[in-house]
């Protein structure tokens, strides 16, 4: 018979075992997508967590040591393209797109590949503003990623062999998938890009197992459908309000929330009359159904391509005394806006950059328009421009410093010029240009406009006042999404090239690396081990940092 | 979304047309040449064209009605792909036709006992290659010589790894990549695991193939039928 000491000792070990097995190396299970602070040494979704805060309980990286931060490994792409992705890390391994749409798994400590899944999409695949991709999901042993030919694929994270693939949209006319998927319970949900080429968007539910359809919300009502009568003729057939950014979720509310852009044709509302809904809205969608249950539309009848495909980032405290479910959004359209994510009533807003177009908002929220602003033949120049007074690039919300950080087009304008464009299936449906002196897409080898046409910056507000509690300007705009630590440390990027990470609390530079290549992405922080590392992708390649040893 | 086109010019670097071939033309045509019936390219006869131009021609603007798109293809690809199409005469596989896929499947799932290491299908562990698309990548030749000799067919990222931690405890494993310092590698729990090789105490690369040799074991018949079930493997397509 075994001693009690030794019998001990073995339950004790099997029990380790058992530890580590559940924790270590686990199927992603949807618990565990509920509750990513149980192991902040991963990154489960694009944006860190469903409330979407791009905010880390790790803390090894401080304020005081950030100065230590040195290079440990680099994934260089096989693309020119821009490398917009978000990186998910599991239990030490690392999931990644490489654009368009391939897929590598890496050793999270050393960048080494296990497999890459190469995909090819179709030829006719059409894109406006790049052939991109942000990211992934994963459930189970499961990825999942969006295509630009508009498929979404199920892919095995053990060895990238590919499971199922269904044809969400056509991209011959013009639907494509750039955003990682929101996966929640057993659900796959993607949204459509296509708001330049007349699309009908939606935002559409898969079963992971299978990838059979569950439901599919058209961001344009159909005939008969509430909202339908905010579209003037067959307008809403190919009114675009495509979805192309990750949404957020509420488990309590089981609400999913959906950031919709902008109505087409982009600069021409003549033929269009109406508030376009749900054009430049938030939605909030069951997620077992598809059911709306809310919408806060922030630019009705859109004329400057102010998309809200920005991240909902949900935050839960205290407002006005009472305990309150939030949604807080800096919006394209250059104000920043406090809402109750049960409702969607509008709480509070107000402009964090210069703006034009509008004089405020009225107690409802909706934007009150100032003369004279609409685009016209001749053009009109209008505050902020057309990328916005931020875009796609994800905030971050600090619980510890209660800030709401956001990366900025400052002082930044367009004349917006109106023609007209008939819709063509499959062809760019704009109905106009604006002109910036900043480009809208990529920065050339060097700088060719000047400090009167606009700058980039990191601010810092308080989402109680509006109050900018700093702002950290940088010569060049920036299309870098932001993350901020436990340790107050803020990680974000320009496209200058230079990554950052800034002192949460007052925005002072804490440590610089030059990456020379456009940071068009937001950073994640992950432990691999014991040490924690922060990635960013820049230019071409994923960079890789952690304290010297 | 944003606003201005921004046409990318990207030149492609040169590509052999074997691979051209695997891109563009396996998945419906299969990795021999003879995957659409009474279209066989080892043959070196086809129905339409009989010059390389008119090959080249086809693979231009496809076949109107048929399946067969237009293709975008370059002049200088599709003249290598032309090339490749011209040598496959010489590289049919020995076991290819005869086998039933349907019975196939059972002898991989069953009594072959080939998804205790193999996965196809959304079945079987992947600690051995998964084989859910080997009909779009491998030729009959190819998976003939897998089941009959491993040994001789093993690729080298598959080879299996056995380490030695300080601790004492061991790792075995299929290697999935190497570089100095260090290894990749899937191991039997389906773990994917990346070692330091500093940090090991014992180290070694077998080989040989962990899978048996079929030879013998299945009838000519068993044996066709699982070549024609794992020819029919695809991956997943829309």
């Amino acid at each position: 018979m075994m001693p009690i000491e030794t019998a001990r000792a073995v339950m004790i070990r099997i029990f380790i075992l058992f530890l580590l097995s559940g924790t270590l190396y686990a199927q992603v299970t949807s618990e565990r997508l509920l509750h990513p602070e149980r192991e902040p040494q991963n990154w489960l979704s694009y944006s860190g967590s469903y409330s979407s805060q791009r905010y880390s309980t790790l803390d090894q990286i401080t304020r005081d040591n950030a100065k230590n931060l040195e290079l440990k490994w680099v994934f260089q792409s096989r693309s020119l393209e821009k490398f917009e992705a978000t990186p998910l890390v599991v239990d030490g391994v690392m999931y990644l797109t490489q654009p368009p749409n391939d897929v590598v798994a890496l050793d999270a400590k050393t960048g080494r590949a296990f497999w890459i899944y190469e995909y090819k999409p179709a030829a006719d695949a059409r894109l406006c503003c790049g052939q991109v991709n942000r990211g992934l999901g994963i459930l189970g042993d499961t990825l999942f990623m969006g295509t630009i030919d508009a498929h979404l694929l199920a892919i095995d994270a053990k060895t990238g062999k590919p499971i199922w693939n269904v044809e969400v949209g056509s991209a011959k006319a013009g639907y494509a998938i750039t955003h990682a998927p929101l996966v929640v319970k057993n659900t796959v949900i993607v949204g459509v890009a296509g708001g330049e080429y007349g699309i009908r968007g939606f935002v559409a539910a898969y079963d992971a197992a299978t990838g059979k359809e569950k439901w599919k919300f058209y961001t344009i009502p159909g005939p008969g459908e509430t909202g339908h009568d905010t579209w003037e003729g067959d307008s809403w057939q190919h009114g675009g309000a495509p979805v192309w950014i990750t949404g957020s979720y509420d488990p309590d509310l089981n609400l999913t929330y959906w950031g919709v852009g902008n109505p087409g044709p982009d600069w021409n509302g003549d033929d269009r009359e109406g508030d376009n809904l749900y054009s430049d809205s938030v939605i909030a969608l069951d997620a077992d159904t598809g059911k709306l249950k809310w919408h806060f539309q922030f630019t009705p009848h859109d004329e400057y391509d102010f998309d809200a495909v920005q991240i909902p980032v949900l935050v839960d405290t205290e407002w006005e005394g009472v305990p309150r479910k939030l949604m807080m959004w800096a919006n394209r359209n250059g104000f920043f806006y406090v809402l109750d994510r049960v409702n969607g009533k509008f709480l509070w807003g107000s402009p964090f950059v210069k703006v034009t177009w509008a004089t405020g908002l009225d107690k409802n929220g909706r934007p009150i328009p100032a003369p004279n602003t609409k685009p016209t033949r001749e053009g009109v120049k209008v505050y902020p421009g057309n990328q916005g007074a931020t875009n796609w690039f994800s905030p971050s919300y600090s619980p510890r410093t209660k800030l709401f950080y956001i990366p900025t087009w400052a002082d930044y304008f367009s004349v917006y010029t109106k023609t007209s464009t008939p819709f063509q299936e499959g062809r760019f449906y704009l109905g106009g240009l604006p002109r910036s002196a900043i480009p809208m897409m990529v920065r050339g080898a060097v700088k060719t406009w000047t400090e009167e046409d606009g700058y980039g910056s990191f601010i810092a507000i308080d989402p109680r006042t509006g109050e900018k509690k700093w702002e950290f300007k940088m010569n060049d705009v920036t299309d870098s999404g932001l993350l901020t630590t436990a340790s107050d440390v803020l990680f974000g990027g320009g496209r200058e090239g230079h990554f950052y990470a800034l002192d949460a609390r007052d925005g002072k530079v804490l440590w610089k690396a030059s990456l020379g290549g456009m940071v068009d992405s937001g950073a994640i922080t992950f432990k691999a081990g014991e040490t924690q590392y922060v990635s960013v992708a820049a230019g071409q390649s994923l960079f890789t940092f952690a304290l010297r040893n | 979304m944003l606003s201005i086109l921004i046409a990318f010019m990207v030149l492609a670097p040169p590509q052999d047309g074997s691979q051209l071939y695997r891109d563009n033309c396996a998945r419906c045509h299969g990795q021999d040449g003879n995957g659409i019936p009474g279209v066989d390219f080892r043959t070196g006869q086809f129905r339409r064209p009989s010059t390389d131009d008119d090959l080249m021609r086809i693979i231009a603007g496809g076949i109107p009605g048929t399946a067969m798109s237009p293709s975008s293809l370059p002049d200088a690809a599709r003249r290598s792909l032309v090339d490749f199409l011209r040598s496959m005469p010489n590289s049919a596989g020995a076991s290819a036709g005869g086998g039933d896929a349907a019975r196939g499947r059972t002898v991989f799932e069953g009594q072959g006992g080939c998804t205790s290491c193999h996965r196809a299908n959304g079945k079987g562990s992947r600690t051995g290659p998964d084989l859910g698309d080997a009909g779009s990548n491998r030729r009959a030749a190819d998976i003939e010589r897998s089941i009959l000799n491993p040994n001789a067919a093993i690729l080298p990222q598959n080879r299996t790894v056995r380490a030695t931690a300080a601790d004492g405890s061991t790792i075995t494993g299929r290697r999935l990549n190497e570089d100095t310092d260090t290894i990749q590698l899937i191991d039997d729990r389906e773990r994917l695991v990346s070692l330091s090789k500093a940090t090991l105490r014992e180290f070694t690369v077998l080989k040989t193939s962990p899978m048996p040799s079929f030879q013998g074991k299945l009838t000519p018949q068993e044996l066709a039928d699982v070549i024609a079930y794992l020819l029919s493997l695809k991956g997943p397509t829309p």
